[in-house]
């Protein structure tokens, strides 16, 4: 008789490898659906490889798309670490762009230097980015709202609300009619690094990383979260403030996303615009999960999904839509949680039928949230 | 507002609550079996685009709408497998339906944009009754989704609430282990709630793209999916007051664009938030802590049935 055990634990080593298993299935999978639209997985997925990985303009086009996917993601991981799920990075990171182009507004005419005009639009970035974040925060913490579904519609506000701002108030009049704001001076933006995209914000998922390493292993507040994502009756009986920190586990993801649209206008768009992510929001979800909240693996796996990201632009270059970077994400994510989180929690046994059948011995469930 | 405005926004708000409608009908059987689906979104993207191909290939439109409950299903059938036989989290699955869901429509609906549609749901006046002043005109001179969706909702109230399969449904979202014992089957009857959910999410995406809309374009659904998923908390898992709140959002709906048409002095962006604000709202008042314990969410919502793990 065939029949499933859970898992007390699994090495590193083993946990990589069913992941690896779980990228290839999903890889294969997706080479299947995009054979069966009429276009060619091979020549699509050269394109994605050499758009990300070949040469220095590729490899720096493919960080630059990984900056605002890993400062999202980190952010994200702090919420879903108290089992927040917070799906309104995209509209955060509006916000947070938004709030940065309101400083850029005031600072950049007025001829701040870089070392101040910069940090104000980072901090404007997150503060934005927070204050979005907060209402569905609040809405969770004291009045028990599915933050869900409030983050999610928040998105779609904040996007119209920043179109709202380059097709009005905040259009370029020099513009030519196009819906964008005036044009960053250079005090405002970040340099680039060599000749793709990439530029100096390359530092903050790096340093963000850190911070939050810090954060979450030392202090008292990062211990607090851990103890709430592990139990969240242990910690109200711990005399843990669980409102105050909702509320903040919030505001701190929605910060990080406000920072990755300061990021992203102050170093690729250098305007305002409806068009500054990506989908950046979205796609970070996954890189969260799949980096399972850990700083360090989120910033590997951001790299991963900027590979897919930037692979879309590649691959529309040779007339295969662009929207295949995004069909991966979510066959990847597929297969990564039929795959790879399956057998790393449970596995496959074979018992014989004629043995006598012992009591269930109980496992401690350290793997489940 | 004029009255004849006011019967226009009416009319409008019947055929935009009819789209969100259906997908919220099934993610009231999907949740009471215990299981959140919030791929619904991609579900309807998936449908919509299944939908409107077939209509553009063969002009038959019932052929368009099996083709989007099946397009619908089969995304709803990854999502029921990860979730009741992997057990994976259902959040995580749904996220990667929707994802899912708008990519693929995304990737192969790309020649499809712009493209005109040779049949549309055209209105069908149910004789004599739209006759009546007023009602007439907003609930009887529809297309006839519409008209499937007044016997639907009353359909599954009476089904959940007064038929012994519906009596296991409610079971089987409130406490497997129990239903279990009883010899209701959790995971087929899980799989088929989930399955049924998704076909009305089919369902409500081809009929924004063969009825409301009439096109296709990337994301149709704009978040009519979630949307779906808000009014299910916002009806407290109750088929007629899901399709009150349905038409409520249509209402809201088509006064936006209503108001828009008439060139009202508040810029377009403002009035396309509405309908999102609302959502916020009307989730935001239906679910005060106090209140859901009183309101029957399915106790086992968002939980993986293993009968080896009961406790």
């Amino acid at each position: 008789m065939i029949g499933l055990e859970r898992r007390a634990s699994l090495p590193l080593g083993r946990r990589i490898g069913i992941l690896s298993v779980a990228v290839v299935a999903g890889v294969l999978t997706s080479g299947l659906l995009i054979w069966l639209s009429g276009y060619d997985p091979v020549k699509a997925y050269r394109e994605i490889v050499q758009g990300s990985f070949g040469g220095g303009y590729a490899l720096s086009q493919m960080v630059a798309a990984s900056i605002p996917l890993a400062i999202i993601a980190l952010g994200t991981a702090v919420a879903f670490r108290v089992q927040l799920w917070n799906i309104g990075g995209e509209g955060q990171l509006y916000m947070g762009a938004f709030a940065a182009t309101g400083v850029e507004l005031v600072g950049g005419p007025g001829g701040w230097p870089a070392l101040v005009l910069i940090p104000a639009m980072m901090v404007a970035g997150f503060v934005g980015g927070a204050l979005w974040a907060a209402i569905p925060g609040w809405l969770r913490a004291y009045f028990g709202v599915n933050e869900i579904i409030t983050t999610l519609m928040l998105n779609y506000v904040a996007i119209l609300w920043v179109n709202y701002l380059v097709y009005g108030p905040w259009k370029d009049p020099e513009g030519h009619n196009f819906p964008f704001s005036r044009r960053f001076p250079p005090a405002a933006t970040f340099a680039r690094l060599g000749e793709g995209q990439l530029h100096h914000g390359v530092w903050v998922p790096l340093i963000a990383a850190g911070v939050l390493l810090v954060v979450m292993q030392r202090t008292q507040w990062g211990y607090e979260l851990r103890v709430m994502g592990e139990n969240p009756q242990a910690a109200r009986y711990a005399g843990i403030n669980l409102r105050r920190n909702i509320l903040l586990a919030m505001m701190v993801s929605g910060g990080m996303a406000g920072i990755a649209g300061m990021v992203q206008v102050s170093g690729v768009v250098q305007v305002l615009s409806g068009q500054i992510s990506n989908n950046y929001g979205y796609t970070a979800i996954i890189v969260a999960w799949l980096g399972q909240l850990h700083p360090i693996a989120i910033l590997v796996v951001s790299c991963l999904f900027g590979t897919l990201v930037n692979g879309g632009f590649a691959v529309s270059q040779v007339g295969i839509p662009q929207a295949l970077g995004f069909l991966l994400q979510g066959v990847l994510l597929f297969s990564v949680l039929g795959i790879g989180d399956f057998f790393s929690r449970y596995r496959i046994v074979v018992r014989r039928e004629s043995r006598v059948v012992s009591p269930p011995v109980p496992v401690l469930r350290t793997d489940e949230p | 507002m004029t009255w004849s405005l006011f019967v226009a926004i009416c009319v409008a708000a019947i055929a935009s609550g009819t789209s969100i409608a259906f997908p919220a009908l099934g993610e009231i059987l999907a949740e009471r079996s215990g299981v959140l689906n919030l791929g619904v979104e991609g579900m309807m993207l998936m449908g919509a685009l299944a939908g409107y191909i077939v209509v553009v290939d063969t002009a038959n439109l019932w052929l368009a709408f099996v083709a989007a409950i099946l397009a619908a299903m089969a995304l709803a059938l990854i999502h029921a497998f990860l979730t009741v036989t992997l057990r994976a989290n259902q959040i995580v699955s749904g996220l990667a339906a929707t994802l899912f869901g708008t990519g693929l429509t995304s990737f192969i609906g790309k020649p499809f944009v712009g493209v005109t549609a040779p049949a549309v749901l055209e209105t069908l006046p149910v004789p004599l009754l739209s006759d009546i002043p007023f009602l007439g005109d907003v609930l009887f001179n529809q297309d006839p989704v519409v008209y499937v969706s007044y016997v639907l909702a009353p359909a599954v109230w009476y089904f959940i609430y007064r038929t012994r399969p519906g009596l296991n449904l409610r079971a089987i979202g409130e406490s497997p282990a129990t239903a279990d014992a009883m010899g209701v089957g959790v995971n087929s009857r899980r799989y088929l709630y989930i399955l049924l959910g998704g076909a009305m999410a089919g369902v409500g995406g081809a009929y924004l793209s063969l009825a409301y809309s009439r096109t296709w374009i990337d994301g149709l659904t704009a978040g009519r999916g979630w949307i779906a998923v808000g009014l299910v908390v916002f009806g407290m898992w109750d088929p007629l007051r899901a399709l009150g709140g349905a038409y409520l959002f249509g209402f809201v709906d088509g006064f936006q664009l209503r108001a828009q048409a008439l060139g009202s002095t508040i810029p377009a962006f403002f009035l396309n938030m509405l309908p999102y604000l609302f959502t916020v709202l009307v989730v935001a008042i239906s679910s005060g802590e106090k209140l859901r314990r009183k309101l029957g969410v399915p106790t086992a919502l968002g939980l993986p049935y293993w009968r080896e793990e009961r406790t």
